[in-house]
């Protein structure tokens, strides 16, 4: 769990262009980290690529936070 | 050789102006994937890729099927890498007086002309931003600027893609990809063959140079909006008519 906790936390941090520091785990995308909306796309196709996942746009619109996308790729990789 | 490396796809490229902006982008370097709606089409344009010794092939799309394009960028994807230069140049036209138009007419433009642009664009998006590199070159007509009786539904549809251009080129400008769109004037295909010898004299009329358009004229426009050239233009038409018509 910890272990996915740091691999989303690193691809936020690189997609976005900020320190790894300053990613927290309740970190808003766009309010915290000042991601625009094409970023938050980014960082899904990234996530999708580290995890080896399709993530359906109906969902991706969803994850605004890193809670959010640790949530989704532990949820999903348990299955 | 500025294209070598790079996956081109041009829609509608048996002939005219796409097969002229097939060999184009193959003479730059570029492998080239033309698409026809039919298989013969298709080969005939692996045949003359072959010709021009370019590395690419003739794939059968008919943009109006379920899920056609995004089947089609799929597959190339998988054959030959991700497209870097989309080229939406696939089109018909369906001419009828607005009182005489039927739905279908209206329809089959917005299905042809229109929506494979946003799917295909779509399609492509993701490779492109992943490269931080991409052209998507949109081929409009001279009469989505001026109108053109009996074409409502037509130029409809090509003013249309001025507006998509703009847009999705404010959406994705700063990963690289730039979007333009290039709007012939009359050029000599045989989409304007079926116009009456008549008509064809009095159009010329009116272009400055005196004479119709050659699909090289064309496709020169494109090669170069496709090139690393033209890097710093994005959102806009390049107007190729003689002088028929100026912005």
């Amino acid at each position: 769990m910890e272990n996915i906790e740091q691999r989303v936390k690193k691809i936020v941090a690189e997609q976005l262009g900020v320190p790894e520091t300053d990613v927290k785990i309740e970190s808003s995308f766009v309010n915290d980290l000042g991601a625009d909306s094409l970023d938050t796309v980014e960082l899904v196709m990234a996530l999708e690529e580290e995890f080896e996942c399709e993530i359906p746009d109906e969902e991706a619109e969803k994850i605004t936070t890193v809670q959010q996308a640790v949530d989704y790729v532990s949820a999903n990789l348990s299955k | 050789m500025s294209l070598a490396g790079k996956v081109a796809l041009v829609t509608g490229a048996s002939r005219g102006i796409g097969q002229a902006i097939a060999l184009e982008l193959a003479s730059q370097g570029a492998t080239v994937i033309g698409t026809a709606t039919s298989d013969s089409g298709a080969e005939a344009i692996t045949a003359y890729l072959k010709e021009a010794g370019a590395t690419g092939a003739g794939l059968r799309l008919n943009v109006t099927e379920e899920g056609a394009c995004e089947g089609i960028i799929a597959a190339i994807e998988k054959d030959y890498g991700p497209v870097a230069i989309l080229v939406n140049n696939a089109g018909i036209t369906r001419d009828n007086l607005l009182m005489r138009m039927k739905d279908d007419e209206w329809d089959a433009i917005m299905a042809t002309n229109l929506k494979p642009v946003y799917q295909l664009s779509k399609a492509v998006m993701r490779g492109m931003m992943k490269a931080r590199w991409g052209r998507i070159i949109n081929i409009a007509s001279v009469v989505g600027a001026t109108g053109n009786a009996g074409q409502t539904n037509y130029s409809a549809a090509k003013a249309a893609l001025f507006g998509f251009t703009k847009s999705l080129a404010k959406e994705i400008g700063s990963r690289g990809v730039t979007v333009n769109a290039v709007a012939p004037g009359f050029i000599d295909t045989d989409m304007t063959k079926a116009l009456p010898e008549e008509q064809k004299a009095k159009l010329v009329e009116a272009i400055a140079l005196g004479r119709l358009g050659l699909p090289k004229d064309i496709a020169d426009a494109v090669g170069f909006l496709a090139s690393d050239r033209a890097a710093y233009i994005t959102g806009n038409t390049l107007h190729v008519n003689g002088g028929m018509f100026m912005n």
